[in-house]
């Protein structure tokens, strides 16, 4: 049963349909808790005692940063599937998650710059993480330029999966940097093992934005995968009923 | 003549993976001896990169000399790129790489030596005139070894990575900014600790930590790269 | 020696989103020739290249003796031997130096065997030559020459007489029938009929 379930996710109609049925929820849900976890954030969470109010940056700093990775870590499993078991859907996701990365990769370093600023007196710091997460940025922007630079669909998914893949390396290097290296970054204090050293009334706006950020990305990415789906099976004749509909 | 179409394939007649690579080898190391702008060409750029920073910056030895680690591996850097160029071009225009996919030999194998053939042309030539290109920007003689080791094998390192983004780009037009787009994220690391070698080497420190890094990145290059970049050849023959 | 060695079942085979083999299947025996024509586009070369087992096949299987060649791909590869449109030589080799390296990665061979084969197909003559400076004609008796050293049991070969006159389609054909005969396999897509002896040749047409 669980099996036919799997292979029913390799047929882009089946799964144009989940993605056209699930997109509201996660939408929905998205805008909810982001709005909520906003008015915490920015309102009802208190000051730092070190950094004041600068340090809401954090609640958008970290989301994104967070999601980088992972969205890079989804478009390289999805990509390897794709690659491996030749799964034509697989490669549509990979597609879809690569410009949604590479935003948010760029919304890390934005915020980055504009919280180390007045954090460590400086835009930008050639530390491990940050530099690293350069490097993420240029993975994205790397994998959609090979993606463009092919006519023939097959050719460019086969080979950016190859790309994808290759660069995963760097995420482990991005959340272990502050680890192995003297960074000027804060170690982990939420993802590690014990409870987390930052305060409840601190931690809950950002476990919301978190999990709003996930949310919002998956609706994101559900969305910019049915347009994915629709150019490539542009010629299939489902498309009409799904068009008709 | 029809007894060489029957022979039959008796195992002894087989070439075995290591005959294969010292073919491979040995064609490569002729083709370049005969046309030798893909020895040429990186080197001559190399020399200009380096010559642009005491025009573009200082003459000055002694502030040429803090920024010469980082001249130089710039330098190094867009030499490896515009090398590795060569790695695959030919043989996937003239159908070589396809008789190779299609030779029984693992293409992984066959990669790896073509790789490392292509750093003995490149590479090391580079490491060879890296003293030189120091010398010119103010860094003392005593640092000669500590320079020509890391650049050395920080080249070789690159080669094998650069060999992946060159396999990725094959047959795309104008794929040399693709190129290097493609190998900078992987690059990263070797010039990072690449240039922290050098560092070490112009202030006269011990430089041995940062060099075995270097060696564990081309160990990891050596085992992974290959792979992948057959990976890549593989879709490039699809 | 009635068993068919090489079968092709139910292929299916897209390049973009041409479906270019349509379930095709095929049959060769040893000792049979099989010769493809049709119109350009019709998918010659992209179904000797499918059965080298370069190009994906969406459905489909190939069989060698019997075993799906998928199993164990590179002793396909050591059995078979494919020239594509353009014979892979390299233009500042020597004609005896291309051969030594493109067949050497394939099989252990001595000077004396590459002259030979240089030999049987006329070209032993442009032995020492670059082959930059060889005709079309010249390298595609070249390429020939490497085809005998192969040893390969199965010749895939696009397109072999191109560039050749009627002296050279005649030693293609010859080349082929000595093969054929001698228990190998050869497939071909041409483009005109090749005067091999009837009872070794097959046909199969495709249809765009």
């Amino acid at each position: 049963m669980a099996w036919t379930w799997f292979h029913r996710l390799g047929s882009p109609p089946y799964v144009y349909r989940l993605a056209q049925r699930l997109t509201p929820w996660f939408a929905w849900s998205a805008g909810i808790i982001l709005i909520g976890a906003t008015f915490d954030a920015l309102v009802l969470a208190p000051p730092d005692y070190q950094q004041g109010e600068g340090y809401r940056m954090l609640f958008i700093h970290a989301p994104s940063a967070w999601m980088s990775t992972m969205v890079y870590t989804t478009m390289a499993i999805a990509a390897a599937v794709g690659l491996i078991w030749r799964i034509k859907v697989a490669h549509a996701v990979a597609a879809s998650c690569a410009t949604l990365g590479a935003t948010f990769t760029a919304a890390t370093l934005a915020t980055g710059m504009l919280w180390g600023k007045p954090m460590w007196g400086a835009y930008w710091v050639w530390d491990p993480r940050l530099t690293f997460e350069l490097v993420l940025l240029f993975l994205y922007l790397g994998y959609i330029g090979l993606r463009a630079s092919f006519d023939d669909v097959q050719r460019a998914d086969r080979a950016s999966a190859v790309l994808a893949i290759v660069g995963v390396i760097d995420v482990p290097l991005i959340h272990y940097s502050v680890v192995w290296w003297n960074s000027l970054h804060q170690p982990a204090s939420v993802m590690k093992l014990g409870t987390p050293s930052i305060a409840p009334v601190m931690l809950i706006p950002l476990l919301a934005m978190f999990l709003g950020c996930t949310l919002y990305f998956a609706a994101l990415l559900l969305t910019r995968l049915r347009g994915e789906i629709l150019r490539r099976e542009r010629a299939a004749t489902w498309i009409r009923e799904v068009l008709a509909s | 003549m029809s007894a060489l179409a029957t022979a039959v394939l008796s195992p002894a007649a087989v070439s075995s993976p290591l005959d294969a690579a010292r073919l491979v080898v040995a064609r490569d190391l002729k083709l370049a001896f005969r046309n030798r702008e893909q020895i040429v060409q990186p080197l001559a750029f190399f020399a200009i990169v380096i010559t642009l920073f005491p025009l573009a910056t200082t003459a000055e030895l002694s502030r040429l000399r803090e920024i010469a680690p980082g001249a130089l591996w710039v330098a190094a850097f867009l030499a490896a790129l515009l090398a590795l160029e060569f790695l695959f071009r030919d043989d996937s225009q003239d159908g070589t790489l396809e008789q190779y996919a299609l030779s029984g030999q693992s293409l992984t194998w066959l990669i790896l030596a073509k790789t490392a053939t292509h750093w003995l042309l490149t590479g090391v030539p580079l490491a060879l005139v890296s003293p030189l290109a120091a010398g010119a920007l103010g860094v003392p003689w005593e640092a000669t070894p500590g320079i020509l080791a890391g650049i050395a094998l920080g080249s070789f390192a690159l080669s094998l990575v650069g060999a992946i983004g060159a396999a990725l780009t094959l047959g795309v037009k104008r794929g040399g900014v693709l190129l290097s787009v493609l190998v900078l994220p992987l690059a990263v690391p070797v010039l990072i600790f690449g240039a922290r070698a050098t560092q070490l080497a112009i202030a006269g420190q011990s430089y041995v930590a940062a060099l075995e890094l270097l060696a564990a990145m081309a160990v990891l290059g050596v085992t992974l790269a290959p792979l992948a970049a057959a990976a890549a050849v593989r879709i490039s023959l699809e | 020696m009635s068993e068919h060695s090489l079968r092709a079942e139910n292929l299916h085979l897209w390049r973009g989103e041409r479906h270019v083999l349509r379930g095709l299947s095929l049959a060769v025996r040893e000792g049979e020739f099989l010769q493809l024509t049709g119109l350009n586009g019709a998918g010659k070369t992209s179904l000797l290249r499918a059965l080298c087992g370069l190009l994906h096949l969406e459905e489909g299987r190939i069989f060698w003796h019997g075993a799906d060649v998928r199993e164990d791909l590179p002793a396909f590869h050591q059995a078979l031997i494919y020239v594509g449109h353009d014979p892979p030589l390299k233009a500042d080799l020597t004609a005896h130096e291309n051969l030594h390296f493109w067949v050497g990665v394939r099989l252990r061979l001595n000077a004396k065997q590459i002259s030979a084969a240089l030999k049987a197909t006329g070209a032993e003559a442009l032995s020492e030559r670059p082959v930059r400076t060889l005709s079309a004609g010249q390298k595609r008796r070249v390429a020939l020459a490497g085809l005998l050293l192969t040893s390969a049991s199965i010749w895939l070969l696009d397109e072999p007489t191109t560039n050749l006159d009627s002296e050279g389609m005649k030693l293609v054909a010859r080349l082929i029938d000595e093969h054929v005969k001698a228990g190998g396999i050869a497939i071909a897509a041409v483009h005109h009929e090749l005067p091999v002896s009837a009872e070794r040749l097959r046909r199969l047409e495709l249809a765009a």
